[in-house]
């Protein structure tokens, strides 16, 4: 671990304007991704800024009826919080997919949306990985790639994005708001928050330098079955083989994002009127342009047989 | 003491603690932070550095050039030691690749170097500006591709023939052939492996993580160029090993290094990610299985070959061992090829030979059943043998394997198994049941201890023995309480140093019998100096609640050595029951999984063990012993496989986020059910090892049940979802 230096911040926007400004710089908040890169490496920042003390760690009712979420809720507290087990079942449950108990009570909504792919290359200083080192090259294509992204990957990277939350998040419709260096807030669809690798694999958001994450909000509730359903071969603490968020309606309509199958939540609006088919004409539309490795094939078929389990749970058949 | 007559009637036949499940007497010091693991003594070893490993980022090749520039001027940084600057080293008796590497690398992520440095994390910071200029050179890390140029290894019985398998192969009425493969494993314990060292003069003091004291301080010696004399190992406390720390690895060796370099004494762990490629592993195999039988289901031939890889130098895994002694079969063949692969060091892991020989050929046996139409556990029970197959004047000292199938077949309702897979659901799993037969050979190792009755009437026990999680700790003191007539608590223990008579150690589950046979020794001359002092023949004393009593006269215990400490030393060594009886382990394992229809998740409903393991010396460590065992099978069934990038040559998923384990919520209820049996060939405790027959043939019985569960046959280890999912049935 390379030394860094340390600050408190004393509100976002000068949080922001400090990131912008300082060489190096990075956010702390929960750390329990960014210290195990720092430690191995992986990360090496010069500067931290540490969130913490931010105000950002409510979560309030919208005048249109939706919530929003402050950047540093922890995943606990987000995922036992009364208005979203009632009308946003679908993030509780993804949240507690996800990672350990005490692993969940310090990472923040914000810190989520941000932790780096596990891909093993990406871990091993050694090895090529655009990601990590731009322009070095990607060793897990052609690699150990069982894990890895079977759509929306590039020639530089095929890392999947491992987050839980912001699956369930894609699924809701939720914003991103940010805070930027010149003190000028903004609102990002999730859909467009993250961003695929093409030749910048190392890029994986489109929050410029210094923006600060101030927090996430929900739409007003759409109703519907929330699901939730992880695919793992360890039966907790491991990241998803694929995971599938939906929304299911009475009418059999509804809305449907995988996990652990992209760089990104994977969700095309565009394939969504083909869920009354089925799971198979579905995820045809869905992942018609995958394009996965020998090792992860199988995914393109998991998901696949996942989702028709998702559509008879939401049908009430239990089997 | 020699031990080459079976045992007959002796005090610990009294079984008032011997045999009682008594909770561990160290419990206290693990659970309130007072039991000093090697990298926490820092009372022992004050004021020391640290030091922090510069690994290798090729697989093989040499080093060109190490430049030290920037590292020697970071902070805190206090010496570095190389290769070059180390001096001459000698290889321990039990390495295969260097622990220190340079010029040549024989693997990825072999020590290169080591940074010492005040604070951990000024040597990791200056570790990470040591540039090594790698000349890099093509290797072997591809077992299927190296099994053309395999060999037939040299020091081992490589190859075994009895009859005429192929003619006997050929001619049976009913056939079957099965190809395995089993996939590296690393041991994956809690506690990293971790040293500190310190130098008195040309004294060496090592604090290690280590199994085996003897062999570590005999192996630190050879490596060092130094008198074993001048070494001493103290490892009072083990976080797990399961091979992993039989030998002396590089942390041990690098904190000797830095120490003399740094003239402080220096502590070195191995950070997790470090430990899979530098440290050993239980070696891929690639096994082949024919069975030729009867239509009635009696085995005529039974072949087992397997295939591995290691360094140059290194050895097979011994996956046909059980093959030899498990079935009956007139016409019968082993064969192991070893093929030259340059991927880190193969070495034993808990139940080597075994574990991987079970994975494979307990699921052939379950084939050959469903070939012959026969239920698996009958198939068993009708190949059962009570001599063994190879050399049938050599008995069994003791074999209830039968037993173990059917007390398990009893308790686990195997008769309402429907035989037919793929026929039970429940919800969205599709439910099956396997079973396995579990064996493991038990070994005999010489072992001595020191005892000591104090004024107080307080005995220590000294022994290098080891505790490695398993409860040698108590299961020595049960043995002395036993033989002295006195509660547990009066008997003090102390293990894992040098200094100490050396013992078996912990290994080959030959610790348990051998350590505690080791004390029984010393306890039979305590006793005879107890009765000697008190003017009593020591044939007809008796110790029993405190007191030694003959004929009329009872003496108390607390008053013996009022005049000074009564000390007593001897080992047990073992005369040739071994050879004469064939001394093994039985077990029978049987699980239930649930396979889910759409995603094929596998997840395990109920485990129980029935094992055979002689007199169980404490049956509440020994069942955990086994349940843990049970797990590491659960792990190497459903999850466990160091994954190989055949380009890189390394392996890949080295740490615990990409090598996965189980965790509790894969894990269901496990029983474990002892028979009650006593093994008099095996020694005085007339014990046997029980700690690896808890693993094998649990991933098998896995194995079956998931067949059992969906009609589809998994050969290839671990049983993941991705392998079952393309022959699952439609979801319509």
């Amino acid at each position: 671990m390379k030394p860094f230096s340390y600050e408190r911040a004393t509100s976002p926007a000068a949080a922001a304007a400090a990131a912008a400004r300082t060489e190096g710089a990075k956010f702390i908040a929960g750390g329990t991704n960014l210290l195990d890169l720092m430690k191995i490496g992986v990360e090496e920042p010069m500067h931290l800024i540490d969130l913490n003390g931010l105000a950002l760690d409510t979560i309030e009712a919208t005048s249109d009826g939706g919530l929003r979420i402050g950047a540093l809720v922890r995943n606990t507290d987000l995922a036992a919080d009364q208005r979203v087990r009632r009308d946003y079942g679908l993030l509780s449950r993804a949240l507690l997919a996800g990672a350990s108990g005490q692993l969940r009570n310090k990472a923040t909504t914000a810190g989520n949306l941000l932790q780096r792919t596990r891909c093993p290359y990406f871990y091993d200083t050694n090895q090529p990985c655009n990601k990590r080192l731009p322009g070095s090259g990607c060793a897990a294509i052609g690699g150990s790639s069982r894990s890895l992204a079977v759509i929306g990957g590039s020639a530089s990277c095929i890392a999947v994005q491992p987050s839980d939350m912001a699956v369930a998040m894609r699924v809701l419709d939720a914003v991103v708001e940010t805070v930027r260096a010149d003190g000028q807030t903004r609102r990002i669809p999730i859909a467009d928050f993250h961003r695929l690798p093409g030749a910048r694999p190392h890029v994986e958001t489109v929050l410029e330098r210094g923006e600060l994450i101030t927090g996430v909000t929900l739409p007003k509730p759409v109703g519907g079955m929330h699901i939730y359903h992880k695919v793992r071969d360890r039966a907790s603490y491991a990241f998803a083989l694929v995971s599938v968020a939906a929304i299911v309606q009475k009418d059999g309509s509804g809305r449907v994002a995988l996990g652990g199958v992209a760089p990104k939540p994977w969700r095309d609006e565009a394939a969504e009127p083909y869920l009354p088919q089925g799971a198979k004409i579905f995820t045809a539309h869905l992942l018609a342009n995958a394009t996965p490795t020998g090792e992860n094939a199988f995914k393109v078929v998991l998901a696949e047989r996942t989702l028709h389990a998702v559509l008879a749970e939401a049908k009430g058949d239990a089997s | 003491m020699k031990f080459d007559t079976p045992a007959t009637t002796n005090p610990i036949d009294r079984l008032k603690v011997v045999g009682q499940p008594l909770d561990r007497i160290d419990g206290p010091h693990k659970t309130t932070g007072t039991a000093h693991y090697a990298y926490e003594q820092h009372e022992a070893a004050p004021n020391h550095a640290y030091g922090y490993i510069v690994a290798s980022s090729i697989p093989k090749g040499r080093i060109k050039g190490i430049d030290l520039t920037r590292a020697r001027r970071a902070p805190g940084v206090l010496a570095i030691v190389t290769a070059q600057s180390a001096g001459k080293l000698g290889k321990g008796k039990f390495n295969t690749a260097a622990l220190l590497g340079g010029p040549t690398i024989e693997h990825y992520h072999q020590a290169v170097a080591l940074v010492v440095a005040e604070t951990f994390e000024q040597a990791r910071a200056a570790a990470a500006l040591v540039k090594v200029d790698y000349a890099r050179t093509s290797g072997a890390f591809d077992l299927r591709a190296a099994v053309a140029s395999a060999t037939k290894p040299k020091d081992e019985k490589a190859d075994t023939a009895v009859g005429d398998f192929a003619g006997a192969y050929a001619g049976a009425e009913v056939t079957f052939e099965g190809r395995y493969t089993t996939p590296d494993h690393s041991h994956a314990m809690m506690e990293p492996h971790a040293s500190i060292a310190s130098w008195t003069g040309d004294k060496l003091t090592l604090w290690t993580s280590n199994q085996m004291i003897a062999w570590g301080a005999g192996d630190v010696a050879t490596t060092l160029g130094v008198p074993k004399e001048n070494v001493r190992l103290i490892a009072p406390y083990i976080g797990g090993g399961f091979g992993g720390k039989l030998f002396v690895r590089s942390d041990a060796l690098l904190a000797a290094l830095g120490a003399r370099a740094a003239r402080r004494a220096v502590a070195v762990t191995l950070p997790r990610p470090l430990i899979f490629n530098n440290t050993t592993h239980r070696p891929a195999t690639i096994q082949r299985i024919r069975i030729g039988a009867t239509k009635d289901g009696t085995i005529t031939a039974i072949g087992h070959e397997s295939w591995s890889g290691d360094l140059p130098g290194g050895k097979p895994e011994t996956a046909v061992a059980q093959t030899r002694l498990l079935y009956a079969g007139a016409n019968r063949m082993t064969a192991m090829r070893l093929a030259v692969l340059d991927l880190p060091e193969g070495n034993a892991m808990r139940a080597p030979g075994e574990a991987s020989g079970l994975m494979a050929l307990e699921i052939a046996m379950d084939e050959m059943a469903d070939k012959l139409g026969m239920d698996p556990v009958e198939f068993r029970i009708r190949n059962d043998t009570q001599v063994d197959p190879e050399n049938p004047e050599r008995p069994f000292s003791q074999r209830q394997l039968v037993q173990c199938l059917r007390t398990g077949a009893n308790r686990f309702d195997w008769n309402k198994r429907i035989i037919k897979p793929a026929s039970t659901r429940d919800g969205r799993w599709l439910v099956g049941t396997g079973v396995a037969a579990a064996f493991r050979n038990n070994l005999t190792e010489k072992s001595g201890a020191r005892v000591r009755l104090d004024a107080r009437g307080r005995v220590t026990v000294e022994t290098d023995m080891t505790d490695i999680g398993t409860g040698s700790y108590t299961i020595i003191a049960q043995t002395a309480a036993e033989m002295l007539g006195l509660p547990v608590d009066r008997i003090d223990v102390h293990l894992g140093d040098s200094s100490f008579p050396v013992s078996s150690g912990s290994g080959g589950q030959w610790g348990g019998n051998s350590s505690t046979a080791g004390v029984y020794a010393a306890c039979v001359k305590l006793r005879e100096a107890i009765a000697q002092k008190l003017g009593m023949n020591p044939d007809d004393a008796v110790f029993e609640d405190g007191n030694v009593r003959s004929g009329q006269r009872t003496e108390s215990l607390t008053g013996v050595a009022k005049g000074g400490d009564i000390v007593a030393e001897d080992s047990m060594e073992y005369g040739d029951l071994g050879k004469r009886y064939q001394q093994s382990t039985f077990g029978a394992h049987f699980v239930e999984v649930g396979v889910d229809a759409a995603t094929a998740e596998i997840r395990i409903r109920r485990m129980l063990a029935v094992c055979a393991a002689g007199r169980i010396l404490n049956p509440k460590t020994a069942r955990s012993q086994v349940i843990g065992a049970m797990t590491m099978g659960a792990g190497a069934a459903l999850m466990e496989e160091l994954v190989v990038d055949k380009r890189l040559g390394f392996f890949v998923n080295h740490d615990l986020a990409g090598y996965e384990v189980p965790v509790h919520a894969d894990i269901p209820h496990q029983e474990v059910v002892f028979l009650d049996e006593t093994d008099a060939m095996s020694s005085p405790m007339k014990a046997k090892g029980v700690g690896e027959l808890g693993l094998c043939g649990v991933a098998a019985a896995i194995a079956n049940a998931v067949h059992h569960a969906t009609g589809v046959r998994v050969r290839d280890y671990p049983v993941t979802l991705d392998k079952l999912l393309g022959e699952m049935p439609s979801l319509g």
